[in-house]
């Protein structure tokens, strides 16, 4: 009697998780069975399997012919690459200079980033933009400059958090390895380069994940800094078809397709780094 | 031993300059600027101020009469009353439940995670096909169900309900795997304590793990809060301009409109120092209300 009550009430809590995994997962299944259907049809019936007579592929050729994606794609990660990569070099030695040498200043320039956290974009944007164009990067014709426009703020906008993550990390290393290397000659760069960084692998990879991601959906400084169709990143790039193409639902759904599944792949791959990477900020507070 | 490898303090500024330079040059120095720009007349993107505005203070004046500053801070108030309950709350229900079962909790914490991965422009695109008036999915469905006219979701009725919808729902599974982090920490001897004492199930969670959990939730609301005020790309994705009638405007969106659509780049710096001070109060006013804890 009591272990068929527990049975019910475990089938129950089973079906309301998993109406939830079908409110996650479910849209996107259905905006891509939509992307194969012609626009009109997707009026009709969007629950419909794309086959046969409804199966279409006019919506991906309209969004290549229509759409410069592949330029947005190649700008998207050429800028998401560099934030991070940058990120991690600037970081890792920062931190390791935090944990390890003991100096006035070390408690102030920790708070001076712990503080950097709480700067939201919108506060700084307008002068970073004003800075920059008086610097004659922002609002240039030259594709590497506009590039770096925006590379160059959303790398600040993530030291903070990347330095929080890794003072924390190397903060439990041992350091009878660096005194083992130091023995052997190592000086403060090398050890930093030889002992360091290959121990805090975990760490990087979680920061590396967190700049890349959050780098690549960023819209709000894309606005501000990638104005020109060939410049633009995937992000801005879908939110200038909604203005423009608002009412050809074949093509949008086909967009939103290719910018989604890609994600969504490397996510199936990698989740457990990325669920880690993005929330080990909020869970060291 | 450990001292002497990091006595000599040369190496220090090669470490610790690249970063503080960014910092101080992109962080603190346009923080600072935006706070003396706001009361400058700039008459373009782009170019800085040069004279103080007449008087210096008439753009703070009029955030007190601007009609959209208070529908935009009206709507971000909701916003983080949503996010509170509706993101944490249902997080914490959600991770509750899948703290009984034994199977498929790490297929639950994939799906439930991945929206966030998924850049907040496309969703906002995919909700404008799901809630199309003529006729997207939740119209179809609701016609299935014999629903005889259309909702119009975007009109101004419903406009709040469908943008604030979606961004509640991408960021559950966010707290939803800080919250079952703390649940694992809780030991099982308690749980098993309260058991031989007579405990219900419903007893356990009120008295055990609730007031364990209390630091994390806290947590998860301070984050939930702050991050309601940055909430940006997908309000403008699905309602450019703060449509309908200006009414879905939130204080980002808000101060973006400003900038880039009417081109009054000096109030949108204090409509952007507008937004730290609402960031701080509400976050302290968090801070007071579910204060941190020891057990």
């Amino acid at each position: 009697m009591k272990k068929r009550k527990f049975s019910v009430s475990i089938s129950a809590i089973y079906l309301c998780l998993c109406f939830w995994a079908l409110t996650t997962v479910y849209p996107i299944i259905w905006v891509v069975l939509n992307s194969f259907k012609a626009k009109d049809k997707i009026l009709e019936n969007s629950f419909a399997f794309p086959m046969g007579e409804l199966f279409t592929l006019a919506n991906y050729r309209k969004a290549f012919e229509n759409l410069n994606i592949f330029g947005a794609y190649k700008n998207s990660i050429f800028i998401s690459t560099m934030v991070c990569a940058v990120v991690i070099l600037l970081a890792g030695l920062a931190s390791f200079a935090l944990v390890r040498y003991h100096f006035k200043l070390r408690n102030i320039l920790y708070m001076l980033v712990v503080a950097g956290m709480m700067f939201p974009a919108f506060a700084t944007v307008i002068p970073v933009y004003t800075m920059e164009v008086s610097w004659g990067i922002a609002g240039t014709k030259s594709w590497w400059l506009s590039m770096f426009s925006v590379i160059l703020p959303q790398v600040a906008g993530n030291l903070s958090f990347a330095i929080i993550v890794l003072t924390g990390y190397i903060r439990s290393l041992p350091i009878e390895l660096e005194e083992a290397a130091f023995m052997e000659g190592c000086g403060p760069i090398q050890i930093f380069f030889r002992v360091i960084v290959p121990l805090t692998k975990p760490s990087f990879a979680t920061v590396a994940i967190f700049s890349f991601l959050w780098s690549y959906n960023d819209l709000f400084t894309q606005m501000f800094f990638l104005r020109r169709p060939d410049i633009m990143a995937i992000t801005r790039l879908l939110n200038e078809l909604t203005s423009n193409e608002g009412t050809d639902y074949g093509l949008m759904a086909a967009a939103v397709s290719l910018v989604v599944v890609p994600v969504m792949i490397v996510y199936i791959f990698m989740q457990k780094y990325i669920i880690k990477g993005m929330t080990a900020g909020a869970v060291k507070g | 031993m450990g001292a002497n490898i990091y006595k000599n303090k040369k190496p220090l500024f090669l470490f610790l300059l690249p970063a503080f330079i960014f910092m101080i040059v992109f962080l603190y120095f346009p923080f600072f600027k935006n706070i003396v720009d706001s009361c400058m007349e700039i008459k373009q993107l782009g170019i800085s101020g040069e004279v103080l505005n007449e008087p210096w203070y008439s753009n703070y004046a009029k955030l007190f009469t601007d009609e959209n500053v208070r529908t935009s801070l009206k709507n971000t108030l909701i916003m983080t009353i949503v996010t509170i309950f509706g993101q944490v709350g249902i997080a914490l229900l959600l991770a509750l439940m899948v703290d009984n079962i034994k199977r498929g909790a790490k297929v639950f914490r994939t799906m439930f995670f991945f929206p966030i991965v998924v850049s907040a422009t496309a969703l906002g695109l995919l909700f404008n096909l799901i809630f199309l008036y003529d006729t997207g999915m939740i119209n179809q469905l609701l016609s299935m169900f014999g629903k005889q006219e259309l909702t119009d979701w975007k009109s101004e009725k419903w406009a709040l309900f469908t943008m604030m919808l979606p961004v509640m729902w991408q960021y559950v599974g966010f707290y939803f795997v800080i919250i079952v982090t703390g649940l694992n920490n809780i030991s099982e001897e308690l749980y098993e304590a309260a058991a031989i004492d007579g405990a219900t199930k419903l007893r356990r969670i009120w008295y055990i793990t609730l007031p364990l959990l209390h630091n994390v939730l806290c947590t998860c609301v301070v984050l939930a809060v702050t991050g309601a005020l940055k909430v940006f790309d997908l309000p403008w994705t699905m309602f450019p301009k703060g449509m309908p009638l200006k009414s879905t405007f939130l204080t980002g969106t808000y101060m973006y409109y400003q900038t880039m659509i009417v081109k009054d780049v000096d109030y949108g710096c204090a409509l952007a120092v507008m937004i730290v001070v609402l960031g701080v109060v509400l976050s302290r006013l968090v801070n007071t209300i579910f204060k941190e804890k020891d057990y």
